[in-house]
């Protein structure tokens, strides 16, 4: 049994619903025990000055250290600024100031001990890819897919760590049954930072990355960042037409694609949601119980 | 050790100019950097083979080409780090900018943009009658800025350059800091009205490349970050951008957490009559897909927003 304190970010409780929907069928098929932190606050995003973000996200790390929990989180966003601030609180001098400025008067403090880790670190890391392969029902034979990884889960490397870290979806994909299909640009930015501010950019960045995988056969793409989801698949149809092409890639959620293999029917999934249809994807899977004898 | 090298070439003179790779299999010693084994290449093995670089020290900047996909100085890529076990490296020329040939790269768009943004001071009032005099503390921010080589790796790998050359980059948004914030500067409100266009600091997407890929740690997009401050600061808040800016920190002050719909709405302007209208058919699949979160005055309050919003006020307190 793997426990952690849940950080499930606005996205998925907002615009991205079906994260949220997937990720908890997924954790309870993989054991993993959460305690929704229902009382914090937005991770700021890397939109709002560390001056503010980081007496926030001391709060959260520190309320997840009074559980004696890791902090997990499901969206590469929050993963790098939280990971960034708790990276930062960990100079016991600044530490010092945020608790005594802001954190004192709510009667808390942040020790510096609270780990921050990805569900797909947490997969890998404290599921293990053993336990993940056993429990696999429907395997993705036959199908392509390929990884988005969202910027913060690649980059700054102090805080994202272990560099091993930056192949963990491939990985996954693998034991799975999937075949991955490489794209130059899964390290790269998605375009969602610029989709209000500069519209044209972030269209030219989603034509490029969605464009790539259809170009190299991928069936889907698979993103741990909800921020990349809401990019990728709600801005695709414009993105295309703006590149004056077809692309209709499928974009999934990391549990998503997970949920799948484990057998979780895709409507709960919420594959239903996405904007770019994913009807081929479901149709390429085998039912259940043909997976289950046929292995 | 064995360097297997695999190098772009390209030589603009061939009937048909056309890039292809061509392998290197060398013997080197364990402690060669990529750029002694492309300089073992072309003085043993293919003198036609055309790089760049000069001090081998990681001073110059002259060497900056991409290592395995990412840029890298080649003078300061050691061999064993990027290939332990003698696997393929491939060697590529900066991105974003035009070969010339082989590994060398047109660096006029590079210069251009350093150039947009006015790399001199312009002190404001009259001349001292000596030296311009700015105390160390003034000048401590400047430090990592002003140790920038040149080199270009950041404008190579830039995300935001991919898709856009207007956009002024990382390399010189970097360098415009390093005017707006000395004090002898008499110009930084022009600067940041500059800046405050498109193709300014804006435009950035915040993905850390340059971060990543800068040799010596100037980190041009923390800079970036600290410009779209000081322009939100001193010139208002009068594009997407910085509306963007305010309208996140209004919703997670009052709420807890974001206001996803009318951060899109302020963004773009809540009297933005013809965008607005622009994206209803969009609003409209949103909500049928029952992914639209309910804006402001429905976005509920989170349980401890009042903590959340607490935090918000100190932080304005001290500012002030």
């Amino acid at each position: 049994m793997n426990r952690f304190a849940f950080y499930p970010g606005c996205v998925s409780k907002g615009s991205c619903p079906e994260l949220y929907e997937s990720v908890e069928q997924v954790m309870d098929l993989l054991d993993i025990e959460v305690e929704e932190l229902t009382d914090v606050g937005c991770s700021g995003a890397g939109v709002l000055t560390t001056e503010v973000s980081d007496p926030i996200n001391a709060r959260t790390l520190a309320k997840a250290e009074q559980m004696g929990l890791a902090l997990m989180t499901i969206c590469s966003t929050c993963q790098g600024v939280i990971g960034a601030a708790a990276l930062r609180l960990q100079d016991p001098e600044y530490r010092a100031f945020i608790n005594k400025e802001y954190l004192a008067a709510e009667g808390l403090e942040y020790k510096g001990t609270t780990e921050v880790k990805h569900f797909l670190w947490v997969l890998v890391e404290d599921v293990g890819l053993d336990e993940l392969k056993a429990l696999v029902r429907r395997p993705l034979e036959g199908m392509g897919f390929s990884p988005f990884y969202g910027c913060y889960l690649r980059r700054p490397a102090d805080v994202v760590g272990r560099r091993e870290r930056r192949t963990y979806i491939e990985k996954i994909t693998e034991v799975l049954g999937g075949t991955v299909v490489n794209i130059s640009g899964k390290g790269k930015c998605c375009g969602f930072p610029s989709l209000t501010i500069n519209e044209p950019n972030a269209l030219a960045m989603t034509a490029k990355h969605t464009g790539e995988a259809k170009d190299n056969g991928a069936d889907a793409m698979v993103t741990p960042c909800p921020l990349c989801h809401l990019e990728l698949d709600g801005e695709q149809t414009q993105a295309a037409a703006a590149a004056r092409r077809t692309i209709e890639m499928p974009i999934l959620h990391l549990p998503q694609m997970v949920g799948l293999a484990l057998g979780l029917d895709p409507k709960g999934l919420g594959l239903g949601r996405h904007f770019v249809s994913t009807a081929k994807i479901v149709a390429q899977l085998e039912p259940v119980e043909a997976a289950v004898s046929a292995t | 050790m064995q360097a297997n090298l695999r190098v772009r070439r390209y030589d603009p003179e061939e009937a048909e100019p056309s890039a292809r790779m061509q392998e290197y299999h060398i013997e080197v010693p364990e402690h060669f950097t990529v750029l002694d084994a492309l300089i073992q290449v072309r003085e043993e093995e293919d003198p036609s083979l055309a790089l760049r670089c000069s001090c081998r020290a990681s001073i110059c900047g002259s060497c900056a080409m991409r290592v395995n996909g990412q840029a890298h100085l080649a003078c300061k890529t050691r061999l064993s780090a990027v290939a332990p076990e003698g696997e393929p490296v491939t060697i590529e020329p900066m991105g974003n900018q035009r070969v010339v040939k082989d590994l060398v790269v047109d660096l006029g768009v590079f210069w251009n943009k350093i150039r947009a943004i006015e790399p001199y001071l312009q002190p404001a009032g009259p001349e001292p009658e000596e030296e311009y005099i700015a105390s160390d503390e003034s000048m401590q921010n400047l430090i990592t800025p002003m140790g920038c080589i040149m080199c270009g790796a950041c404008v190579s790998d830039c995300t935001a350059l991919e898709v856009d050359e207007n956009f002024l980059g990382p390399a010189a948004l970097a360098k415009a800091y390093r005017f707006v914030a000395d004090p002898r500067d008499g110009a930084s409100h022009e600067r940041l009205q500059t800046l405050n266009e498109y193709g300014g600091v804006w435009d950035c997407t915040r993905c850390y490349m340059c971060v990543e890929v800068c040799p010596v740690g100037v980190a041009p997009m923390d800079r970036i970050m600290e410009l779209r401050d000081s322009v939100m600061n001193e010139v208002g808040v009068t594009t997407p951008g910085a509306r963007h800016v305010e309208s996140f920190a209004r919703s997670v002050a009052r709420s807890g957490w974001l206001d996803e719909t009318m951060l899109a709405v302020d963004s773009w302007g809540r009297f933005n009559i013809p965008k607005l209208l622009s994206q209803a058919p969009l609003g409209l699949r949103v909500l049928v897909r029952g992914k639209l979160p309910l804006p402001w005055p429905f976005h509920h309050k989170r349980a401890g927003a009042e903590f959340v919003g607490r935090i918000f006020k100190r932080w304005e307190s001290k500012k002030q």
